[in-house]
């Protein structure tokens, strides 16, 4: 087992490696100068080639990845030409939003989806089940930000019960942080809820069919626990699997719900970046989504382990 | 059931009581900005917001009023020889920065030659300058190798990059580099440890800060403050959530409303959306005169004959009482407007458009136009234009791109299948094109400097420089008025209208004021 975290951890030095020459080699190449926007629009082109001058834009790429990389190895991200600050902290000031989002959609999804899918795979080819069935198409099929607005309409704008926008602290009180929560992860967690009920769903259906249930139910165990007890935990594998890449798609896929509920996380962090040709600041980013989606992959083998003992390392 | 309803109420009061940190604090006042401030060197950029931001925290020698006028601010008297060629100044007394220290000539010094190497205007000026001294505590003295007319409009104005004091310490930074403190004299003070990019800046009152006597009028007078704390919302960047978050009275002022969101803001009794600017914004058409086929004046006349203004501003703008159609170059209602040689344009038609083209020689090259597609403020103005143009008769190579690209892009000098261009379009606020220094179009050096599009015209570069060294207001005017005349002739852009972009607040927060730019001081929030 421990070989294997490790192995898995070391294969990830790799991965990030390539990741760091792609992503460095595409900005390069890519349409736009970072000089000319930080410049702003009435500078003239001497201006702007001092600007990238001073950036160390004008130097060839080799040498400007050797420094790069170089830096990186030493654990230094760079600073953001767009800020000026280094890249850690800016990533360290928009984590907590898009931790603290991600987190709750995926709870609430999970704490909603997991029951509703077990439920209709129950009552397999009843009202319920068809009901779940439509409601995860629409959760499939509906805009992100077309549900945001209908939500802030009624609740924040017609019912006055939660604010339209922004983002508490943590820091600032747990009430004011959950309140501002509650609209955006309702809002990001009903595709998650489609998708983990829909899943549940099948899996459990799947397992409802199989002897171990016949048996339990013939010992006379109560419906509830032959399903959670029996139905559940063996349906559990695909379950995990799909919350795990739903974690890992959340994180970098908050940009549209941060933008319009105004959350200053990764995902707004990852867009003006790249708008405004932020090079240091698109390569830490992502170099850090690839971290994550490789130690969440890793965190969900692991879990196999305990969920099914057959799985062994 | 009973049970359940009581929770049921318990919960709906719960969540719409407000928090602790949203409380209605008069003396908090809550800003949308038209933009995210990245960079808070307003020297090292034009950007507005970074202008904004400098007029927070710093103060200017000049100012300009609302009706166009230099004002003194913080200079308190100057005097000029009878040669026009010295220039002393006396500071006004109890000036000081945020850490305590009094601001002094040496200071004001360091600020002008840092500005002098990155301002347009400011590089006009110092070209004049022979020597720039301290000459006390609280004075400084300008001595000219000639006579120069724009010496007080230089030091006012109102627009980037604005000449803001620093200290000398921080104003010795190179003028290229950013720099690293933010401490000015100004009404407010940059709360440096709680500025999130990205998330919100902070400002909170200079209580040591001594405005002057005089009413407030665009970016001179008394900068009174009456709040304790100034929050922009860098975050909040969804046309249709700010105006959501202002309804709602989560934000006191959005600074520029999407025009197609302004009917539905002015039908709210709270808000209140009104034009702060006495001059207005003017969108404009650049020509790359550096390569075909706009290296010919003759097709770039016959494009300016083809741009009625009308079709872009209603396109663009689309709310009939915020646009006007102005033939100036000049911001219209300002001192140098005037309808000088604009008849190519005001009096233009398509057959005239396809018969000066048709004269011009054209040979069917196709024009790259570049269409940014994530600004909404300017994205509709390349299809008008790519139309308007195939009517007379011009090949268009419309090219989609978001903004940033067309930025970077059309500082690139080559060929258009080269990854050049032949033109874009953009919007310029009142100041920065009212006269022909600050106008970056009438810098016709050609490739060798300029503006994006490297015009050149040696008669507008003597017309020019008359302009800067003339002192007496008429002729001036005069030569203004040669300058756009010649402009048109030569077509060096095309001018495409002109509009106001009002900003929507809550009814609560009184006392704006009308001025070029956005100003946060005496305003109140009741």
């Amino acid at each position: 087992m421990l070989n294997f975290v490790l192995r898995r951890l070391l294969a990830t030095i790799p991965v990030l490696l390539i990741v760091a020459v792609l992503v460095f080699l595409m900005l390069r190449l890519a349409p736009g100068d970072p000089a000319a926007i930080l410049a702003g629009d009435a500078a003239s082109t001497e201006q702007i080639a001092r600007i990238r001058t001073n950036l160390g834009l004008d130097r060839p790429i080799v040498v400007q990845f050797g420094i790069w990389a170089g830096n990186m190895l030493a654990g230094d991200l760079g600073e953001s030409f767009y800020y000026k600050m280094k890249v850690v902290k800016l990533i360290g000031q928009r984590l907590e939003p898009t931790l603290a989002l991600a987190t709750f959609t995926i709870l609430f999804a999970v704490l909603v989806s997991v029951p509703l899918g077990v439920v209709a795979a129950w009552r397999f080819g009843g009202w319920f089940d068809r009901a779940l069935m439509g409601f995860s198409v629409l959760g499939f099929s509906i805009p992100v930000f077309v549900l945001a607005y209908i939500l802030i309409y009624l609740v924040s704008l017609k019912l006055g019960l939660l604010p339209v926008q922004g983002y508490q602290r943590i820091g600032d009180g747990f009430w004011p942080f959950f309140r501002h929560l509650i609209l955006p992860s309702v809002t990001l967690s009903v595709i998650y809820i489609a998708l983990i009920a829909r899943v549940t769903r099948a899996s459990v259906l799947e397992a409802l069919g199989e002897d171990y249930i016949r048996t339990a139910r013939a010992k006379g165990l109560p419906e509830f626990r032959v399903l959670v007890r029996h139905g559940l935990a063996n349906a559990a594998v695909p379950i995990v699997t799909v919350i795990g890449i739903g974690i890992a798609l959340l994180i970098g896929g908050v940009v549209v719900t941060e933008s319009v509920y105004a959350i200053p996380g990764l995902g707004r962090l990852t867009v003006d970046a790249v708008l405004a040709r932020d090079f240091p600041t698109i390569q830490g980013v992502i170099l850090f989504f690839s971290f994550v989606y490789v130690l969440l992959n890793l965190l969900i083998d692991l879990s196999y382990v305990f969920l099914d003992p057959r799985i062994r390392y | 059931m009973r049970k359940l309803i009581a929770l049921l109420a318990f919960t709906t009061a719960y969540l719409s009581a407000p928090g602790a940190a949203l409380a209605q604090d008069s003396k908090v006042l809550r800003i949308v900005p038209h933009s995210n401030l990245a960079i808070l060197d307003p020297i090292w950029t034009t950007a507005y917001m970074s202008r904004n931001h400098g007029y927070m925290i710093y103060d200017t020698l000049f100012g300009t009023d609302e009706n166009s006028q230099v004002k003194p601010q913080m200079v308190d008297t100057w005097t000029v020889s009878p040669d026009k060629k010295v220039w002393n100044f006396k500071l006004r007394s109890g000036l000081a920065f945020h850490d305590g220290k009094p601001v002094t000539g040496e200071d004001v010094v360091a600020s002008l030659n840092r500005w002098g190497k990155r301002d347009a205007m400011g590089v006009a000026l110092m070209g004049f300058v022979d020597k720039l001294e301290a000459t006390g505590a609280d004075a400084f003295r300008m001595t000219l190798k000639e006579p120069c007319g724009f010496v007080l409009e230089a030091l006012g104005k109102p627009s980037s990059n604005v000449p803001f004091i620093m200290q000398k310490r921080i104003a010795e930074t190179d003028a290229f580099k950013q720099i690293e403190e933010h401490i000015g004299s100004g009404p407010y003070v940059f709360v440096r440890e709680e500025f999130k990019p990205g998330d919100k800046a902070v400002y909170v009152r200079n209580a040591k800060y001594v405005p002057r006597k005089e009413a407030p009028s665009g970016s001179t007078g008394g900068k009174q403050v009456f709040v304790e704390r100034v929050e922009w919302n860098l975050a909040l960047r969804d046309a249709q959530a700010q105006v959501n978050a202002l309804a709602k009275g989560e934000i006191d002022i959005l600074e520029q409303p999407s025009f197609p969101l302004i009917p539905g803001l002015k039908a709210n009794p709270d808000v209140v959306v009104y034009s702060y600017s006495p001059v207005p914004l003017q969108y404009m058409a650049r020509f790359n005169h550096l390569h075909k086929p706009f290296d010919n004046p003759k097709v770039r006349q016959a494009a300016l004959a083809a741009f009625a203004q009308e079709p872009f501003l209603q396109a663009q703008v689309g709310v009939k009482e915020l646009y006007r159609t102005c033939d100036s170059m000049f911001t219209c209602g300002t001192p140098y407007a005037s309808s000088f040689g604009t008849e190519i344009q005001s009096k233009s038609n398509m057959k005239k458009a396809q018969e000066l083209l048709k004269a011009s020689g054209y040979d069917g090259t196709p024009v790259v136009l570049m269409k940014p597609t994530d600004l909404a403020a300017i994205d509709k103005l390349p299809d008008v234009a790519a139309q308007l143009m195939r009517q007379a008769g011009f090949k268009v190579d419309l090219q989609a791109m978001d903004w940033q690209t067309l930025v970077g892009r059309r500082a690139k000098k080559d060929a258009p299948d080269k990854g050049g261009w032949n033109m874009f379009l953009t919007a310029w606020q009142g100041p920065d094109i009212w006269n022909p220094i600050a106008n970056a179009t009438m810098d016709t050096r050609g490739e060798a400097s300029g503006w994006f599009g490297w015009g050149k015209d040696d008669k507008i570069l003597e017309l020019r420089n008359l302009f800067m060294r003339e002192t007496d207001d008429g002729k001036r005017k005069k030569l203004a008025e040669a300058i756009q005349a010649r402009a048109f002739e030569v077509a060096t852009h095309a001018p495409l209208g002109e509009f106001d972009a009002p900003l929507a607040a809550r009814k609560s927060v009184t006392g704006h004021f009308r001025g070029t730019g956005n100003f946060y001081w005496n305003v109140k929030k009741n």
